[in-house]
């Protein structure tokens, strides 16, 4: 027990790049999954057809290989970034592809009729889009948008072994300073991401419970 | 094509998509000149490069890791559903003493990455006087963190069925095992078996971070060949490890998407 307080600050310095690590990669990638979203529902086809084979290569790739591109094909391409940079990449461009499907699900859950009043009544594409289809998609996108939030947490675990020394590269040094005190380590580590995940998940739930008495 | 979105175009319609077409198209085409412009400068088309995929050795390391891939992938898939048919059925008991406890494990076992499980077992075992050898620490570590998620799905669809369903078989006779194990459970795995897929296709993509703990997996087999041949040859090794999985994986989604295209129409 002592061990843990002992090396609090070194725990402390890893939750702060995990959460930051977290926070900058989560709003990249649901800028880009957000573009992405609009491009899979656009009526112009070739973009439509991108964010697809975007969206349908990077679900089928383990991130460990995003990684391995991010931090040791990027470099050899001539890209000179911080380990914390390539991590930022990798999660971000693994992640839109989720945050993509995530919003176009939530597009797609919006009924049929919905569109087709707006349209009836004269709004143009924009104004639907805007007024109709967005508002409710949003309700039920925000659930599943939670979801892959949470999944992105745990994975910046990943960014450990490349070079990041978020929480899991602090533990896996503490385990090697301390090791006859490895369980306590063990399960610290997993109540810091637990700190995290948990509320979100609660959140998640929480808006779901709403949102369905609001629909 | 008309969807929630749009109904079918009229003329300036059909001009607006055009415009977008070509507009889309040239700026498609200018990063995929820009990343060939920047890969080219490297070298990386030279022909040599890309011929080291005809090296046996190479060709044989890759394999061999595939193997060692597909080995850890099947034994924990196989190990999850079954674990994730007990975990199902000790979250759904009557009984508070092993329902709440399951809950919280499987609340933990959502909450924490997965790589940190698989380093409880790989460094925490030891502690406990456990030896655990790469392979096992890999394999339970996935199966601790995929039956969890198995379960909830089978949890799901067993909620999902009718109500009827145990009242029927309550009203013959069933005990309350009997209804879980020959009425709900069967029907909750054919309704569930599409996600169940999906959730295959996540173990065979996590069995990746087999590499951090260093089992000699495809990807850990990859390193070692760029490590070795030298790092101008990590794109096309790379390229190919990741196209193995796609297409492993893609099969496999195909297959979930057949599944699920034929229980909902019976």
């Amino acid at each position: 027990m002592s061990v843990i307080v002992e090396n609090i600050d070194i725990f402390w310095e890893g939750v702060k790049v995990t959460l930051w690590l977290t926070a900058i990669s989560s709003v990249i990638a649901l800028a880009l999954g957000t573009i992405l979203a609009a491009l899979r529902v656009s009526p112009v086809p070739i973009l439509r057809g991108f964010s697809a084979f975007y969206v349908e290569i990077v679900r089928n790739t383990p991130i460990t290989i995003v990684f391995f591109f991010s931090a040791f094909v990027l470099p050899q391409m001539g890209v000179r970034f911080s380990y914390f940079t390539f991590a930022v990449i990798a999660l971000s461009v693994y992640y839109a592809s989720f945050f993509c499907e995530a919003i176009r699900s939530g597009i797609n859950s919006v009924a049929l009729g919905q569109a087709e009043a707006a349209r009836s009544i004269g709004f143009t594409f924009m104004k639907s889009l805007r007024l109709i289809i967005l508002p409710q998609a949003l309700r039920t996108v925000v659930p599943p948008l939670i979801s892959v939030f949470i999944a992105l947490t745990k994975n910046t675990a990943v960014a450990a072994s490349f070079g990041v020394s978020e929480l899991l590269a602090k533990m896996i040094y503490l385990a090697d300073e301390e090791s006859t005190a490895i369980l306590w380590i063990l399960a610290a580590t997993a109540i810091f991401y637990l700190a995290i995940t948990v509320p979100a998940g609660a959140l998640a739930s929480h808006l779901e419970n709403r949102l369905r008495f609001a629909r | 094509m008309s969807s929630v979105l749009y109904d079918e175009m009229g003329p300036r319609g059909r001009r607006a998509v055009a415009i977008g077409s070509v507009t889309g198209s040239v700026i498609l085409a200018g990063i995929v000149y820009v990343i060939y412009r920047q890969m080219d400068s490297r070298g990386q088309f030279n022909p040599a490069i890309w011929s080291v995929l005809q090296n046996p050795d190479l060709v044989q390391l890759l394999i061999r890791g595939l193997l060692a891939t597909l080995k850890v992938a099947f034994v924990s898939m196989i190990l999850s559903l079954t674990v994730g048919v007990f975990i199902a059925v000790a979250r759904m008991s009557r009984f508070n003493s092993i329902s709440l406890p399951t809950a919280a494990i499987i609340e933990i076992l959502r909450g924490i990455p997965l790589l940190l499980i698989i380093f409880s077992v790989y460094l925490g075992a030891p502690a406990l006087g456990l030896e655990v050898s790469v392979f096992w620490a890999l394999v339970i570590g996935l199966t601790a963190y995929n039956s969890v998620i198995i379960g909830e799905i089978l949890r799901a669809g067993i909620n999902a069925l009718p109500q009827g369903q145990a009242e029927a078989g309550a009203a013959i006779g069933l005990t309350s095992t009997q209804i879980l194990t020959s009425i709900l459970l069967p029907q909750a795995v054919s309704r569930m078996l599409p996600v169940m897929i999906s959730q295959l296709v996540i173990v065979l993509k996590e069995t990746s971070l087999g590499f951090i703990i260093g089992y000699t997996e495809l990807l850990r087999n990859g390193r070692t060949a760029v490590e070795y041949l030298g790092g101008q040859y990590s794109i096309p090794i790379y390229t190919t490890i990741a196209a193995v999985y796609i297409l492993i994986n893609v099969t496999l989604s195909l297959i979930a998407t057949r599944m699920e295209r034929r229980s909902s129409h019976p």
